[in-house]
C-alpha cells in the first residue's frame, strides 16, 4: 500500500470516527421521540379503524371518522377550539407585538419593572390561573362585587352558566397567561434589529405606527410566524383552561377537543377507537394550519 | 404631542402591568383571608392564613403532592438538559445529509399534538407497569424537539476552532463537549431549565392519565381537586392555588435574565 493511500485511509477512520460518535450524541434523543412520539402516533392511526369498549377492539374500517360527523359534542368542540383560535391568538399576539415594541424604546424608565409585571402570568402553572380565573369570574366572585358596586349589575351575573360570556371568560384568561410569553420572543427578535434603524425613522419623521408596521412588523417576521404557530397548536390542543375553568360547561358549550377525547377514553365508557379518530383530526388540523401559515409567511417576503 | 404619546405609553403600560399582576395579588390576599372575606372583596391581608392551611391539610395530603411534583419535575429537568443538550449539540457540530434528515424527522414531531399520543401511550405504559412512576411521568417529555432545536442553535454559535484545537490536545469528543460546550453554555441551560422545570411542574394531563393513585398525585392535580366539592372555599383554594404557584415564581425570579439571554439566543 503507498504511503498516500494510508494517510486518506487514517483521514477517513477519523471523519468515520467523529462520525459514529456523533451519532452517540444524538442517540439516546433520536430514541425517545421514536418511541414516545411516532410509535404511539403510529398505533393511535391503527386505533382510530378499531371499535369496542375500553381493550375490546375489532376493526371497524372508517366508521369512527363517520361517526365524527354525527357527534354534536364533538362539532362543538371543534367549533370552540376555533373561536377560540381566531379571536384570541390575534389579539394576543398584536398585544404582544405592541408592548414588545413600546419596552424596546431606549428611552422609557421601569422598563425592566414593566417586563417582569407582563411576563409573571407565564410562571402561574395553567392550572392555577384556571382557577383564579373560575374564582374572579363566579357568581359570589371579584368581578361581579365590582360590577356591582359600579351600579352595572343588581345581583351578580353567572359568567360560567352561560356559552358565550363562559366563553369569553377562557380567552381573557388565556390572553392573560401567554401575552407575555410571546412578548419575550419578540423582545428577543427586536434585539436582532438594529437601534439606529428606528432613530433614523424618528428623524424621518415617521410616526409611531408607522415605524411600527414599516419596520417592527416586517423585520420580526420569522418570529411572528414563530410564535403564530406554537399559539394555532397550543390552542388547538386546550385542555387544562376547559378542564378547570368551565370543566366544558354550561351542558359542554366551551369543552374543547382535548377535553373531549379525555373525557371519552378516561372519564366514560372507554372508547379508544373513536377518541384516536379525533385525535387524528387534530393531528391534521395542526399541519395543515402550520403548512398554511408557512406558505403566507413565505409569500410576503 | 410627545409629551402626550409618552404619558400614554406609560398610562398604556401601567394599565397592562396592573391587569398582569392583579390576578396573582389577589391569589395571595385572599389566601390569607376566610373564604366570607374573601367574596366581600376584601383587599388587604386577612388573619386566616393558619386557619386556611390546616383546613388545606385535613382534606388533602399536600406534603405528598409537593413531594411528588418536586421529584418528578427535578428528575425530568436534569434527565431532558442532559439528552437534549447532547442532541443539539451532535446535531450541530457532527452535522451531515443523514443527521440533517434526522433533525427535520424530529421537527416533525413538534407538530404531534398529545391527544394523538396519549391514548397509545397510556395503553404502552400500563402494560409496562409504568403507572403511578417517575419513569411513566417523564418518559414522554425527556426529549422535545424544542429543546434539542433550543441547544442546536446555542452550539451554532460555538466556535468551531475551539473543537479542532481541544480535539489536537487529545481530547475526546464526550470531553469536549462536557468540558469546553457545558460550561460556555450557561444562560442555554438555564433557560432550557426554566422551561423544563415549568412545563413538568405545570403539567396537568399526562399526570392524569397515568397517576391513578392517589398517593402519586402531582400539585396541580390536587389543586383541581378541591374545587370537586359542591361549596367552595375560596380563602383555603386560594391557598393551594398559591402553594402550587410558589415553587415556579421562584425559579422564574432567579433565572429570568438568563432565560431572556437563553432565549435571545434561540431566535437569532
Amino acid at each position: 500500500m503507498s504511503r498516500a493511500n494510508k494517510k486518506t485511509s487514517q483521514k477517513l477512520t477519523l471523519s468515520k470516527k467523529q462520525n459514529i460518535s456523533g451519532w452517540f450524541f444524538l442517540m439516546p434523543a433520536t430514541f425517545l421521540i421514536a418511541i414516545m412520539s411516532f410509535i404511539p402516533m403510529f398505533r393511535a392511526l391503527i386505533l382510530s379503524f378499531k371499535t369496542g369498549v375500553g381493550n375490546n377492539l375489532k376493526w371497524a374500517g372508517v366508521f369512527n371518522y363517520q361517526r365524527l360527523g354525527q357527534d354534536t359534542v364533538f362539532i362543538q368542540a371543534l367549533k370552540n377550539n376555533f373561536i377560540y383560535l381566531l379571536i384570541q391568538v390575534p389579539i394576543m399576539l398584536l398585544l404582544a407585538l405592541v408592548l414588545a415594541s413600546m419596552l424596546n424604546n431606549k428611552h422609557l424608565r421601569f422598563k425592566g419593572l414593566f417586563r417582569t409585571a407582563i411576563f409573571l402570568p407565564c410562571a402561574t402553572s395553567l392550572v392555577s390561573y384556571a382557577i383564579i380565573f373560575r374564582s374572579l369570574f363566579a357568581v359570589d366572585g371579584f368581578v361581579n362585587l365590582i360590577l356591582i358596586k359600579l351600579g352595572f349589575l343588581e345581583v351578580g351575573y353567572n359568567f360560567l352558566a352561560h356559552p358565550n360570556s363562559a366563553r369569553m371568560v377562557i380567552i381573557l384568561a388565556l390572553i392573560w397567561r401567554w401575552t407575555g410569553y410571546n412578548m419575550v420572543f419578540y423582545l428577543a427578535g427586536l434585539q436582532n434589529i438594529e437601534y439606529s434603524v428606528y432613530e433614523a425613522a424618528m428623524i424621518d419623521g415617521a410616526s409611531p405606527i408607522k415605524t411600527f408596521f414599516k419596520i417592527t412588523v416586517p423585520l420580526l417576521k420569522p418570529t411572528i410566524l414563530l410564535t403564530a404557530i406554537m399559539s394555532t397548536n397550543g390552542t388547538l390542543q386546550l385542555f387544562d383552561e376547559s378542564v378547570n375553568l368551565t370543566n366544558g360547561g354550561p351542558a359542554n358549550a366551551t369543552i374543547t377537543m382535548s377535553h373531549y377525547i379525555y373525557n371519552l377514553s378516561f372519564k366514560y365508557v372507554p372508547n379508544f377507537g373513536y377518541a384516536a379518530a379525533m385525535s387524528y383530526l387534530i393531528l391534521i388540523l395542526v399541519a395543515v394550519l402550520a403548512f398554511v401559515q408557512m406558505k403566507v409567511g413565505d409569500k410576503r417576503d | 404631542m410627545i409629551k402626550f404619546k409618552r404619558s400614554f405609553q406609560y398610562i398604556f403600560l401601567t394599565i397592562v402591568s396592573f391587569i398582569s399582576v392583579f390576578p396573582l395579588f389577589w391569589m395571595v390576599i385572599s389566601a390569607t383571608n376566610t373564604s366570607l372575606d374573601v367574596t366581600r372583596g376584601v383587599m388587604v391581608p386577612g388573619m386566616a392564613l393558619f386557619e386556611n392551611f390546616q383546613k388545606l391539610i385535613s382534606v388533602q395530603n399536600v406534603s405528598q403532592a409537593m413531594m411528588n411534583s418536586f421529584k418528578y419535575a427535578i428528575i425530568l429537568t436534569l434527565s431532558s438538559l442532559c439528552i437534549c443538550s447532547l442532541a443539539g449539540y451532535g446535531f450541530e457540530i457532527f452535522h451531515d445529509k443523514g443527521k440533517d434528515f434526522v433533525m427535520a424527522i424530529i421537527l416533525l414531531a413538534m407538530m404531534v399534538p398529545f391527544a394523538a399520543t396519549m391514548i397509545p401511550l397510556f395503553q404502552m405504559f400500563s402494560k409496562a407497569g409504568l403507572l403511578n412512576t417517575t419513569a411513566g411521568f417523564m418518559l414522554p417529555t425527556i426529549s422535545t424537539p424544542f429543546l434539542i432545536m433550543l441547544f442546536r442553535q446555542s452550539a451554532r454559535s460555538f466556535p468551531h476552532d475551539i473543537i479542532e484545537a481541544a480535539r489536537i490536545d487529545g481530547l475526546n469528543e464526550f470531553q469536549i463537549f462536557y468540558k469546553m460546550f457545558f460550561p460556555t453554555m450557561r444562560s442555554t441551560y438555564a433557560a432550557a431549565m426554566t422551561i423544563t422545570f415549568m412545563n413538568a411542574w405545570n403539567n396537568y394531563l399526562w399526570p392524569k392519565v397515568i397517576m391513578t393513585d392517589q398517593k402519586s398525585i402531582t400539585m396541580p392535580m390536587l389543586v383541581a381537586n378541591l374545587t370537586e366539592g359542591y361549596v367552595t372555599d375560596y380563602g383555603v383554594l386560594m391557598l393551594g392555588v398559591l402553594l402550587c404557584t410558589i415553587p415556579t415564581i421562584i425559579i422564574f425570579f432567579v433565572l429570568q435574565k438568563s432565560f431572556a439571554e437563553g432565549i435571545t439566543g434561540a431566535v437569532k
